[in-house]
């Protein structure tokens, strides 16, 4: 078998993998549904994964560690996840590839040149590592004042690898040098004026990896579009079809991104993709690399005919570009092409076309953008209260320092309420899961943890049944809290609109309920006044023919007399244009005497929201039967992972 | 050498040298996810650590003095009120370093008597700076933009023109504080940074009516030292004023019911919010002080449940009469 063919099925394999985790993300008992399988094993190989939540938490999350696994096989092999492993890699290859298939030689090989502009995701990468590498920097440069010893100790590293790199290197220029240093020590020195005074900076920088990085993007285009796209075909997976809000955009990119294959081959892959570029950098010194065993060669340009990468082994190949297709090996009818551990006979180049000016534009404009946008207080006094997060979600500094978009989330919730947020959690906050109660087919489940769970990032972090509850362990903390429902008074229909209700009241799931009614008889207008004519203690005559039949046989209308105050209302069950037939249970102790005058009132239950348990599930809102804008509301006050958003005071 | 052999020698040069950073990568890489490795994932959110509540400022074995002294004259009634409790030079010694904490809620001037008057800031510290004090600074937390208040009120100035510090707050003054024995003050944001290095502590309020809880006198004015969205503790207006009573020992305390803002406290805003009541507290008890100070408001201590809560608890006394006040007129 060819090795081409080897890879073929390789990236068969981890296709359908790919495919079959994100199907079977789906809450459920049977077989195909979440039954253990390791929905996340692509997502904790991707090592950018890792990386990026390594910088911007300093802790690396559990599976997380399988990135690790990739970072060591790149580092002898090379970039053999883009071409053998990478999901969205391989849906990139097969639409070149079919795109290309009646093309001739010549214009395959010239769709296959490599360009200057492929450095541009060695740009990306570095902007979108700088986001999380600023608040690392900025600790490193404040840390002689809180840990001298580690700070010496570093510094003294530092000075090792000077010296032994000043020992290899005869041409060290003094000036250079002294201009290095003290631009070194006179940002340190700036920093730390800066910064004086600051408190001890908490490992939560910010993370943008998921805006690009392909295994997320991919997660997040097929669990928020391809699979609810299926949904409303007869391969059905979810039993009812799923709605995720502002997912144009997510559709776009993703559309974006497969097609730009026509126009160039792996587009993506070869200009965009951060994580190939994070591949291209590990995978400079690999012991194996693609190039020709012998220099002489016909210059016949077949190896490029269906080289990935674009990386020119015709020539000088560029190592950190080959994505390991092994076409080229395949392709050479001269058996020049070989993988194995000698360099390309006609040279090869190991490092991202970067120039220093490129490097610090990417760098410094990523360490900026973060710090640029909380400007606007998002994380502070102007917080977002529509911003309502997943039960379990971090505080939102912390949280936005995990969150990778890949929307896991909103695939496994099994009401369909986590929906990407817009622009509603700022920028930063973009794709990230918000809790929407007028989309899903419920509110947020009370007994249930599955996005916790699942969070590959412990974004939301894995909480039990029981810390979820405030039971057991945790009757101290109580039952975490998403936020508060507020009662629209000027929308709800017993408080606005005199007409019974509450909904909302008996749908709450909290025991005991956090919506408690107050009963209120309201009097409601004639056409004319009701004059009684004739009365027993169960029936009323009244003069005029002013009643509608049977409106007010519900059960909710009661009568009351003008001078009656003090004693209960009287319940109507029957009436027609001029008489009123009272429930036998509570008859006037004397018949209202003809002429007296009388009222009709309903009964309404009025909800109100107990804010002390009220948990902030949404069920509610989901409930309230106000079609458009509900009636009650869920806002994040007095939500659990933020304790300066409490509501009330502890006592 | 043959050409070839050449090659290949250099070949396995460099792939030895490849091998070797690539063997040091992988250990550096394999370290880092090691060192930094974290199986389980965050946790709740945990405390930081607290300060407990605040040092004691109040002169150890001194018998409670209070004075009542009668004027409008704010510069006189002051001296006096001081000299019938022993004079400033009792509390204030030389080399000491004092904290006066004024009411500067408001960005209103002084004539609405929403604040501490400034005429009394600059007496006292000047007061202070003739007993010997080393340093004398002047703090509040207050409602409105700090620098307005202080500025409004002709409190910075006062004090300033005595040679007074000016301390207005700045989020990092604020240390997470517990109090003990309470049960609202634990770990909330306190302004800690201005007790720091100083050993005497004067609180200087004027007499006004606050709407919820009542009165807000020595005992409320101390609400100023609370930092974050204190606002909350409205839900239990006496149970913080009493906790915070119980947290801040002052040296003395003046009390400052020449003018009273009898209604719409605690900004009032009308001249015609005001009565004239000419009278001055000094006093060592900030519970007696409030409920003399609830005479001035014409209100019964029943209406005033945190003067009642704060005797119980031990910080002072509600019967002020029981201390037997020296009470004389300036005029």
């Amino acid at each position: 078998m060819k090795i081409t063919a080897t890879r073929r099925i390789c990236q068969i394999f981890f296709f359908v993998t790919f495919l079959w985790f994100c199907v079977v993300a789906t809450l459920g008992e049977q077989w195909w549904q979440l039954r253990g399988w390791p929905v996340n094993w692509i997502i904790q190989l991707d090592p950018l994964v890792g990386l990026g939540t390594l910088l911007s938490t300093h802790t690396l999350y559990a599976g997380l560690l399988w990135g690790l696994a990739t970072i060591i096989l790149t580092i002898l092999l090379g970039r053999f996840f883009c071409g053998w492993i990478c999901p969205f890699g391989s849906i990139h290859q097969f639409v070149g590839f079919w795109s290309r298939r009646r093309k001739t030689v010549g214009p395959k090989v010239q769709s296959n040149r490599y360009h200057p502009r492929q450095s541009l995701k060695y740009w990306i990468l570095i902007f979108l590592l700088c986001i999380s590498l600023a608040d690392l920097m900025l600790y490193l440069s404040v840390l002689p004042r809180k840990a001298p010893w580690v700070w010496g100790a570093l510094v003294l590293a530092g000075l090792a690898l000077i010296t032994a790199l000043a020992v290899r290197q005869t041409r060290v220029r003094p000036s250079k040098a002294i201009v290095l240093l003290c631009f070194t020590i006179g940002t340190w020195l700036i920093l730390n004026v800066l910064w004086r005074g600051k408190t001890v900076l908490l490992p939560s920088a910010p993370l943008q990896i998921g805006l690009l990085d392909p295994i997320p993007l991919l997660y997040r285009s097929v669990n928020l579009i391809i699979l609810p796209l299926m949904d409303r075909t007869a391969l059905k997976i979810a039993a009812v079809p799923r709605y995720y809000d502002g997912t144009w955009l997510i559709g776009m990119i993703f559309l974006l991104a497969v097609l730009l294959n026509m126009v160039v081959p792996r587009f993506y892959c070869r200009f965009v993709c951060p994580l190939g570029a994070l591949f291209g950098v590990l995978g400079r010194w690999a012991l194996w690399r693609i190039g020709k065993t012998r220099a002489e060669c016909i210059d016949c340009h077949l190896c490029e005919r269906n080289c990935e990468g674009a990386c020119a082994p015709s020539s000088i190949i560029r190592i950190n570009e080959c994505v390991l297709c092994l076409n080229c090996v395949d392709d050479c009818r001269h058996g020049l092409m070989g993988y194995g551990t000698a360099v390309s006979a006609t040279g090869e180049i190991a490092s991202p076309d970067l120039s220093r000016r490129a490097f610090v534009m990417a760098a410094v404009s990523g360490a900026a953008a973060i710090p640029l946008l909380r400007i606007n207080g998002n994380l502070g006094s102007n917080w977002n209260p529509q911003v309502i997060r997943p039960p379990g979600a971090l505080a939102e500094k912390e949280f936005l320092s995990r969150c990778i978009k890949c929307g896991q989330c909103m695939r496994v919730c099994p009401t369909n309420v986590i929906h990407p947020a817009g622009l509603e959690g700022g920028i930063e906050g973009l794709w990230t899961p918000v809790l929407n109660f007028r989309a899903g087919t419920s509110g947020c489940q009370l007994k249930c943890i599955a996005c916790g769970n699942l969070c590959p990032t412990a974004a939301i972090r894995p909480l039990s049944l029981d810390e979820r509850l405030g039971v057991n362990r945790f009757v101290e903390r109580g039952p975490i809290k998403l936020g508060t429902a507020f009662v629209d008074r000027g929308r709800c229909l017993p408080w606005a609109m005199d007409r019974p209700c509450i909904v909302c009241q008996e749908n709450c799931p909290v025991s005991p309920k956090a919506i408690f009614t107050r009963e209120y008889f309201s009097t409601l207008p004639t056409i004319a006044p009701l004059v009684v004519k004739n009365a027993s203690p169960v029936e009323i005559e009244i003069e005029t023919e002013a009643l509608t039949p049977d409106r007010y046989a519900t059960g909710d209308f009661y009568c009351r007399l003008t001078d009656s105050r003090g004693t209960p209302p009287r319940k109507i069950v029957r009436n027609s244009a001029r008489n009123l037939a009272l429930a036998p249970e509570l008859p006037f102790d004397a018949p209202p005497a003809p002429g007296s005058r009388l009222f009709i009132q309903i009964r309404l239950q009025q909800p109100y929201v107990d804010p002390e348990r009220c948990v902030g599930c949404g069920v509610c809102e989901h409930e309230c039967p106000v079609p458009g804008r509900r009636a009650i509301r869920v806002t994040a006050d007095n939500e659990t992972r933020n304790p300066e958003h409490t509501l009330l005071l502890r006592t | 050498m043959h050409p070839e052999a050449q090659t290949a020698a250099v070949s396995r040069r460099h792939f030895l040298a490849r091998a070797v950073k690539a063997a040091g990568s992988i250990c550096a890489a394999g370290a880092l996810a090691y060192w930094f490795y974290d199986p389980t994932g965050p946790g709740p959110a945990i405390e930081g650590p607290t300060t407990r509540g605040l040092p004691v400022f109040s002169i150890p074995g001194s018998a409670t003095k209070m004075s009542i002294v009668r004027g409008a004259d704010r510069i006189k009634t002051l001296q006096l009120a001081l000299q019938a409790i022993g004079g400033i030079e009792a509390f204030i010694q030389k080399g000491d370093r004092v904290l006066l904490k004024v009411n500067a809620a408001f960005a209103s001037p002084p004539l609405l008597s929403a604040t501490t008057h400034p005429q009394l800031v600059g007496e006292l510290a000047r007061l202070c700076f003739k007993a010997g004090a080393a340093m004398v600074a002047v703090t509040d937390n207050p409602i409105n933009d700090p620098a307005s208040c202080f500025g409004l009120t002709g409190i910075a100035q006062a004090a300033l023109a005595a040679g007074a510090k000016v301390v207005l707050p700045q989020k990092h003054f604020f240390q997470p504080t517990t109090l003990p024995k309470g049960k609202l003050i634990r770990n909330w944001p306190l302004l800690q940074e201005p007790f720091e290095g100083i050993n005497k502590l004067i609180g200087l309020a004027p007499v006004k009516d606050h709407h919820r809880s009542g009165a807000s006198l020595i005992m409320k004015n101390w609400y100023g030292l609370l930092g974050g969205r204190r606002n909350i503790f409205h839900q239990d207006i006496h149970n913080i004023i009493k906790e915070l009573a119980m947290m801040v020992q002052p040296t003395l305390v003046i009390l400052d019911g020449t003018t009273s803002m009898m209604r719409n406290g605690p900004t009032g805003g009308s001249l015609s919010d005001l009565k004239h009541t000419n009278t001055l507290i000094a006093s060592t008890d900030q519970v007696a002080a409030d409920a003399f100070g609830a005479t001035l408001l014409e209100k019964p201590l029943s209406d005033l449940t945190f003067i009642a809560k704060a005797a119980a608890q031990g910080v002072g006394t509600a019967d002020f009469r029981a201390l037997q006040p020296v009470m004389i007129s300036a005029e």
